[in-house]
């Protein structure tokens, strides 16, 4: 078995899966906020708000944040490990993302939860 | 005219600071030659060349190099196939060390199949006679065990270039699947155990180069898949 540590499941079959699964989640939430916005043509600031305000749609969304979070992190550890061969520029791009989607994930709660 | 233009990649170590293009003339009288045909024609105009090959037909799998951009077996690829614009480019296989002009060495390929274990592990006392299979099970061999380790997939695999010291690569990880099909190897959960890490099968991105170029005609993408799903079987 080959052994990493910088990949937090350190299992490939479970970044497989939950690859697939955030995919999923991803596609879902773009379809229904593209039908969202087709289906409300003069979208006020009122209505925008009204969505976000129900817990649904934040827990919706939250699930969403989560699984790009997710998927953005797996997809870019595993361009790291292809493409970024010496060890120091490789660790220090990997936490550069890590720190990335860290911060958009709490700004994203914050969002959603604050307003 | 019956003139090929023929380039081969040249480079000795020992002498050349640079690996360089060698050009070649090379009268065909108008014949549909294979391209190791082609090779020994060549070398008779400059003998310092080499290259290897055994069986010239498509058994030992010894003359894999890239033809005009893609991998094969020089002895079963036929001009027609290969040569557009009356030019021929031969290359090694791509991503291996050049030991000398078209020989690799195959060192980090080998060391990836020996990692799969391709040899039938059961420690069951063995019957009087022999270990029974029934048509069914040897069936699910077919497609698998004719493999010649010729390295034309792995070398074409992009996800073997990068990490050809983590990733298992098409080759072995067809003869992978091979054994874990086997209804006679009783060392299927050992055999997933070692391939379950984000490297071993998962850094496969399905580009399928590999199917495209197997000179057997062999699908190590449909081998990975079905490693996956014993994988995913396995662990849910
Ligand atoms: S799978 Fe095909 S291309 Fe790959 S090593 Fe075997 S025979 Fe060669
Ligand atoms: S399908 Fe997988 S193993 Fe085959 S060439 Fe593509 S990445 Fe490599
Ligand atoms: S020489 Fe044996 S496969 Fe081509």
């Amino acid at each position: 078995m080959v052994t990493n540590i910088t990949n937090f499941g350190r299992s490939g079959l479970s970044d497989w899966l939950i690859q697939r699964f955030s995919a999923v989640i991803l596609a879902l939430y773009t379809l229904f906020i593209v039908a969202y916005l087709l289906l409300n043509p003069g979208l006020d600031y009122a209505t925008w708000s009204g969505l976000f305000a129900q817990t649904w749609m934040r827990i919706f969304s939250l699930l969403a944040f989560v699984s790009i979070a997710a998927h953005a992190w797996i997809g870019l550890w595993t361009v790291t490990t292809d493409y970024l061969k010496p060890t120091g520029i490789r660790l220090a791009v990997q936490s550069a993302i890590i720190l990335a989607i860290f911060v958009f994930l709490v700004w994203g709660i914050q969002i959603l939860w604050g307003a | 005219m019956s003139t090929l233009q023929v380039s081969v990649y040249r480079y000795n170590p020992e002498t050349d600071s640079a690996p360089y293009m060698q050009e070649f003339q090379v009268d065909t009288k108008g014949r549909d030659l294979m391209v190791l045909d082609v090779l020994h024609l060549t070398k008779e105009q400059d003998s310092s060349m080499a290259y290897r090959r055994s069986c010239r037909e498509g058994v030992c799998g010894s003359d894999g190099m890239n033809m005009n951009g893609k991998n094969g077996l020089a002895c079963i690829t036929p001009l027609s196939e290969v040569v557009k614009n009356n030019k021929l480019v031969l290359r090694p296989l791509p991503g291996l060390p050049v030991i000398r002009d078209l020989v690799v060495d195959m060192g980090i390929f080998y060391k990836q199949y020996e990692r799969i274990q391709p040899y039938l592990q059961n420690d069951t006392p063995a019957p009087a006679i022999e270990r029974l299979q029934s048509p069914e099970d040897r069936d699910k061999l077919d497609g698998l065990y004719e493999c010649i380790l010729c390295a034309c997939c792995s070398t074409s695999c992009p996800s073997f270039w990068w990490n050809p010291d983590k990733f298992v690569g098409p080759a072995g990880l067809l003869q992978s699947y091979r054994f874990l099909a086997d209804s006679r190897d009783e060392a299927t959960s050992e055999r997933l155990a070692e391939l379950e890490d984000p490297f071993s099968v998962f850094r496969c991105r399905g580009i399928m180069n590999c199917v495209a170029v197997c000179p057997k005609g062999l699908n190590p993408t449909r081998a990975i898949g079905k490693i996956r799903e014993m994988l995913l079987a396995n662990a849910t």
